[in-house]
């Protein structure tokens, strides 16, 4: 299927007082029409920046795009002048953000803001995006469609308010919904309600969904694709059986060791990382995870490793990634 | 290798040895809110209503719920930073709710806290040394000057910690070291039990496991009591060698773990472990899932009867009706629900 976003070696900086953080640093991942795709990583990896790269939203002066193409339908949305690029926000490509109330607008009443982007982009009419509005409310579980309208964001609760935000984002019929961290601020109970909504809404839709996470239980539950950051880049990339079944990068592994599972025996103990997630502005020369990991090899040190395929669609970047299964058992063994 | 890996914890022997080192009975906590001195409406939030348990020493209690279920009042209440509206809290045989301030403080010695945020609960403008160095002082643990910094030094390298980071400040630590920190005061009044309010809530998915290893290994170093109060159920069930489960200010189903995660008898249990997804692909697409409908209400103005009725999958006409207590279901198994 032809990809609907090809990202291809985007970077992107930061100039800090610290010295330059290259939050991206030369990332290529796509998303197929109608897929989810998850930007799996630690606070810091350059999830986040991902995302806002592609809005174009990096905050300047401070941050800027250095390199890459970001390829929607075809057009490289870096090259696109401002007023294009206005036209596609919002319309083609919708973002959903972690903390709901922050990134409403506290002053205007929710009908306002529903309506707004209905008006803007798809040409509207005030009834007709009033009537857009009610059936979108509808759609992600808000009954009572006409009081809520008047109604202002404080008025809503936290699960509420993420409802809306997809509401916004889903009333221009984007083809792809960027979320970042859609759940993380809620509750376990309203975070599975608002994951089914997604996910059901995409399915009917036919929209393309980014999920941006670090919870590895979110990604397993609604992705099809994964891509999982460190320090930048992204280390390890595949379909989620793939790299759930079969990780083939240390850090991957090492996540997937340290959280506790329900549907497992109570392990005796957890296999933490060791260390901490580096400092952006003082790389390594080589693999970023080094550091930490537990099967670095000599040339670790020395080289940085390439996204590499290990097996067919499956990549990862390390140097060890073909050894890593027979090492980790081996490992696992010695421990028991 | 580890020189604690003799303490092996299980599904199947649940950490029954020791006494009774605390007794929450019938802790009620409301707050008013709203009026002021303009007038206006004040209304009565009930955090707490009327919630009993009881943890012994050297176990960990997990105590889950989603927010505004009262979880953190709870350990606040057990830390007397509020005073509780009615119940009692008998820590070691003495109810502290009647204790006089004189008394209490020398009995909170012995009750510590660790904080969710490491990045608010610690002050800024005091080195990581001072800030653990302060409470042994003020205590008088430990009186002369060189032998204090010594235990400051000890306390650190316990906690995971370079003795060189006593001159630190803690905006120059990474959020897991500034957990350690947290955990290196907290032990520093030789505490019997430990309230870890959402302790690895607010960091990294590798560093959570570093803080929970650690807390584990100073459990079986030192026979700490832990009440764990989080709402991430895999990491409750990790920890925990009995867990309640709470809900709108009351108890909804408190047992030991291997009982609570294998046959979760209240219907809000049962949705929860439902909600929680599993680092699995294969077995995800396997699940059945029960997604509840409907938030948690407003503390303000809970539901009649049993408060999760508007949100239970099972519900009957009686709910509405009936307030449910906690009764035993099954052998050490409670559970607040009339249809069970």
């Amino acid at each position: 299927m032809e990809n609907l976003l090809e990202v291809r070696h985007l970077s992107t900086q930061f100039a800090t007082g610290a010295g330059t953080v290259r939050a991206v640093d030369d990332v290529s991942w796509d998303v197929k029409p109608g897929e989810t795709v998850a930007l799996v990583g630690e606070s810091g990896c350059g999830k986040s920046v991902s995302a806002l790269s592609i809005m174009r939203l990096v905050a300047a002066p401070a941050g800027r795009i250095t390199g890459g193409q970001i390829l929607f339908k075809g057009r490289d949305l870096l090259t696109l002048p401002d007023h294009e690029m206005r036209d596609i926000r919002g319309k083609d490509i919708a973002m959903v953000f972690q903390e709901p109330m922050t990134s409403l607008n506290p002053v205007l009443t929710v009908g306002r803001q529903l309506t707004e982007p209905c008006e803007i982009h798809l040409g509207m009419t005030p009834d007709q995006s009033r009537t857009r509005a009610i059936e979108i409310l509808g759609l992600v579980g808000i009954s009572d469609a006409e009081r809520r309208l008047r109604q202002y964001p404080h008025q809503f609760s936290g699960g509420m308010r993420q409802r809306l935000m997809i509401a916004m984002s889903l009333s221009c019929n984007p083809a792809l919904v960027l979320a970042d961290e859609p759940t993380t601020a809620l509750d376990v109970t309203i975070q599975a309600q608002i994951l089914e909504l997604m996910k059901g809404l995409s399915q009917r839709l036919g929209a393309a969904m980014l999920i941006i996470t670090h919870n590895l239980g979110v990604v397993a539950r609604y992705a099809d694709r994964v891509n999982v950051m460190y320090a930048g880049k992204i280390v390890e990339q595949g379909t989620a059986r793939e790299i759930y079944a079969d990780p083939r990068h240390p850090y991957t592994l090492g996540l997937l060791r340290s959280v506790p599972r329900l549907d497992e025996p109570k392990r005796a103990k957890l296999a933490p990382i060791q260390g901490q997630p580096p400092d952006l502005t003082r790389l390594p020369r080589g693999c970023a995870f080094e550091p930490r990991c537990a099967y670095s090899v000599a040339r670790c040190t020395a080289e940085i490793p390439p996204l590499e395929a290990v097996n067919g669609t499956h990549r990862s970047a390390c140097w060890v990634a073909r050894e890593l299964r027979e090492r980790a058992a081996a490992d696992a063994k010695a421990a028991a | 290798m580890s020189t604690v890996a003799t303490h092996s914890r299980t599904d199947t022997v649940p950490d029954q040895a020791g006494e009774v080192i605390l007794e929450v009975r019938n802790l009620v906590k409301y707050f008013e809110v709203g009026g002021g001195f303009l007038g206006g409406h004040s209304a009565v939030v009930k955090a707490l209503d009327g919630v009993s348990f009881s943890i012994r020493r050297g176990e960990t209690l997990g105590l889950v719920g989603e927010s505004g279920c009262g979880k953190t009042t709870t350990g606040r209440c057990i830390l007397m930073l509020e005073r509780p509206t009615s119940g009692q809290v008998i820590f070691e045989g003495r109810d502290l709710t009647t204790l006089a301030p004189a008394e209490l403080r020398a009995m909170r010695r012995k009750i510590q806290v660790i904080f969710q945020d490491p990045y608010s609960s610690l002050n800024p403008r005091m080195t990581v040394g001072q800030m653990i160095a302060e409470p042994i002082a003020v205590h008088g643990i430990v009186r002369e000057r060189k032998a204090r910094n010594e235990r400051v030094q000890e306390l650190l390298s316990v906690s995971g910690l370079l003795p060189s980071m006593a001159d630190r400040y803690p905006h120059e630590l990474s959020g897991g070291q500034r957990q350690r920190v947290g955990i290196a005061r907290a032990l520093a009044m030789e505490p019997s039990l430990i309230v870890c309010d959402e302790p690895v809530s607010a960091l990294d998915v590798s560093i959570q496991a570093q803080i929970i290893t650690l807390l584990e290994r100073l459990q079986d170093r030192y026979n700490l009591t832990y009440l764990f109060v989080a709402h991430d159920l895999s990491v409750v069930r990790h920890v925990s060698d009995r867990v309640a489960v709470m809900y709108l200010g009351k108890m909804a189903e408190i047992t030991d773990r291997a009982s609570l995660y294998a046959e979760p008898l209240h219907p809000y249990t049962k949705a929860l472990l439902s909600a929680v997804p599993i680092p699995d692909p294969v077995v995800e697409a396997a699940r059945e899932r029960t997604v509840l409908i409907g938030e948690v209400p407003s503390p303000l103005n809970p539901p009649s009867g049993c408060v999760f009725h508007p949100r239970c999958p099972i519900a009957i006409d009686e709910c509405k009706r009936v307030i449910p207590g906690l009764k035993e279901v099954r052998p050490d198994h409670y559970a607040a629900c009339i249809r069970l």
